[in-house]
């Protein structure tokens, strides 16, 4: 009964913060709304037993990558205008066949997801250790462990990548 | 208990969301922003699948998807900072260099 | 539905409580600086003074609000009660004695979070960031944005340290719970074997609460004053607010993960927590008296390039240890 309303509400507040990302004007509010989209998200994963995965979106996601958008949506954004209203390139009636493209897309992901054959209830209650820390560092250091070295070596390119992309150009 | 279908449902809708806000957006930190709400759709996915079948490989791919999608932001953002430093508007149809 | 109440119980009391402990710890500072100063410090309202607090308060809320007309009036609102709520939100997992028992129940003495608390407490205080540069960009002002982009900077950098230093009590607990971290060190405190990551803890826990001395981003003659520098009355009190609860929420941390949580001889435990998380505090107060303040990039410098390679070698080395011996 309690994790009914709590899905409810985390849902709701998921979809208002996805429609502000859509529809803001000001880059801050839109990675404001992000934020409140991926908090929602965090207590959903907490309703599916993924505490680990929760406490990780709050505190990576939200709490870094979130925070790197903000530094730059402030200093960048500082000194420059908003795109022009009529541009050249821009195709008549954006929005309206975006929204069309939008429902096809939804259609087709519906039913992408009804052939795979989701029950109506949820198979069984999660064993105790399902989604803890414990369980996932097992999994991610015995089975996926390569999986794991590679994202190491992504993110050590990223390092370098920025790092160099940020040099002033000489 | 809240059927997995709502879950898959949501995710979809903000999937959605998400694409339609990449095609709308001309500034490229909220349509970056957008590609995150998609991300953000395919983990909540990958959670509740990981939550039917009880199966660890869902968390894992939402771990590194967080992880490699945090590593494109930063050089997404660098790159884009670069670009646009010296620009008077921030919009990606300006980036039309190639022509034909 | 017993939970929910129980739970609603405690964190009630628990928000009451910190910010009973913010009023006295605004007296106790000035009192205590004044001392390390030779000057007696607030002493007119009050026995010693202790009134002050309330007279300052009432002083807050009486304050002509000036909110700057170019500012971004939802954003400039919100940010200080971000501040705030996370810094009284991540309280919740900290458990201030062991757990009792009422009505029957066994009542743990922290709100929730069961294994993951740790993780917990980082990713609010990691929350708690946007309050710093939300406030810093909402008040259309150069000097308030710099000053938010520098603190948060900040944060965000010895935020890796502490987690590093917090990882080597983690490997040697063998849990992210905190109940379970305070009841390993029943024999022996964890600031004996994890010497290297309290030392580690104890800089960080500074930087983190932007105190003395790494509080270049709101000291007075630098940025004005850095992100609250276009904040006034209650708004302004509630980043204080969120300031010193922010200080009590890492001193509970350091008190729970090195010095043994609630374990004492003859005392009730609850005590014995108050003591040691009164120490932190003095130690808080104790610095600003003292020491300087750092320079900005010098303050970076040593968050990156001595801090954190240190707190890796004592993870890598906690770890290779718990490897050994298990």
């Amino acid at each position: 009964m309690l994790s009914t309303v709590v899905f409810w509400i985390a849902a709701a507040l998921a979809v208002s913060g996805a429609i502000g990302v859509v529809a803001t004007r000001n880059p801050v509010h839109t990675a404001l709304s992000l934020v409140l989209t991926m908090l929602s998200l965090g207590v959903l994963f907490l309703l599916l037993h993924a505490e680990f995965l929760a406490v990780v979106e709050v505190l990576v996601y939200a709490g870094a990558v979130m925070v790197l958008f903000l530094f730059v949506v402030t200093l960048l954004m500082a000194g420059v205008k908003p795109p022009k209203e009529e541009h050249h390139l821009r195709l008549a009636y954006q929005t309206l066949i975006a929204g069309l493209f939008g429902l096809i897309l939804f259609v087709l992901v519906l039913h992408s997801m009804t052939g795979a054959g989701w029950v109506g209830t949820l198979a069984s209650p999660g064993a105790g250790s399902f989604g803890s820390i414990a369980s996932f560092g097992t999994a991610l250091f015995t089975r996926y462990l390569l999986p794991f070295e590679l994202t190491a070596v992504v993110l050590l390119v990223a390092v370098i990548g920025v790092v160099v992309l940020g040099r002033e150009q000489e | 208990m809240v059927p997995i279908g709502d879950y898959l449902v949501l995710s979809a809708v903000l999937f959605v969301i998400g694409g339609v806000g990449v095609l709308v957006r001309r500034n490229p930190l909220q349509m970056f922003m957008a590609v995150e709400l998609m991300w953000n759709a395919v983990n909540l996915t990958f959670v509740a699948f990981a939550r039917q079948y009880l199966d660890m490989a869902g968390h894992i791919f939402v771990f590194l998807v967080i992880t490699v999608a945090a590593a494109e932001v930063a050089i997404g953002l660098a790159i884009i900072v670069m670009v646009f430093r010296k620009r008077e508007h921030v919009d990606v149809d300006d980036l039309s260099l190639m022509k034909g | 539905m017993l939970t929910v109440i129980l739970i609603l119980v405690k964190g009630l009391i628990t928000a009451v409580l910190l910010l009973s402990a913010f009023g006295l710890m605004t007296w106790v500072e000035r009192k205590v600086l004044a001392r390390f100063q030779f000057r007696p410090g607030p002493n007119r309202l009050g026995p010693a003074g202790v009134m002050q607090f309330v007279a300052d308060g009432l002083k807050l809320v009486f304050k002509e609000e000036i909110i700057p007309t170019a500012a971004d009036r939802v954003v400039y609102l919100m940010a200080p009660f971000i501040s705030l709520t996370a810094a009284i939100v991540a309280f919740a997992v900290i458990p201030w004695g062991p757990p009792i028992h009422i009505f029957g129940q066994t009542v743990s003495m922290e709100i929730g979070g069961p294994n993951i608390g740790i993780l917990f407490v980082f990713a609010v205080t990691s929350l708690g960031v946007y309050g710093l540069i939300l406030g810093g960009w909402a008040s259309a002002n150069k000097y308030s944005l710099l000053g938010g982009l520098r603190s948060t900077a900040q944060i965000i950098s010895y935020e890796l340290a502490m987690g590093l230093a917090v990882t080597g009590v983690l490997l040697a607990a063998g849990s992210a719970d905190l109940n379970t971290i305070v009841a390993k060190q029943y024999h022996l405190w964890f600031i004996v074997p994890q010497i290297v990551g309290f030392i580690i803890y104890l800089i960080t826990m500074v930087a983190e609460t932007n105190r003395t001395p790494f509080d270049l981003p709101e000291a007075e003659n630098e940025l004005v004053a850095g992100y609250h520098t276009e904040y006034t009355g209650l708004k302004w009190a509630m980043y204080m607010m969120a300031e010193y609860i922010n200080m009590i929420t890492v001193s509970g941390l350091a008190t729970t993960l090195f010095l043994g949580g609630w374990h004492g001889p003859w005392l009730p435990p609850e005590i014995w927590f108050l003591i040691k998380v009164a120490a932190f505090m003095y130690f808080f107060i104790w610095l600003r008296a003292t020491l300087p303040r750092l320079r900005y990039d010098r303050l970076m410098a040593f968050g990156w390039k001595v801090l954190l390679p240190v707190a890796l070698l004592n993870t890598l080395a906690t770890a290779v240890w718990v490897a050994v011996a298990r």
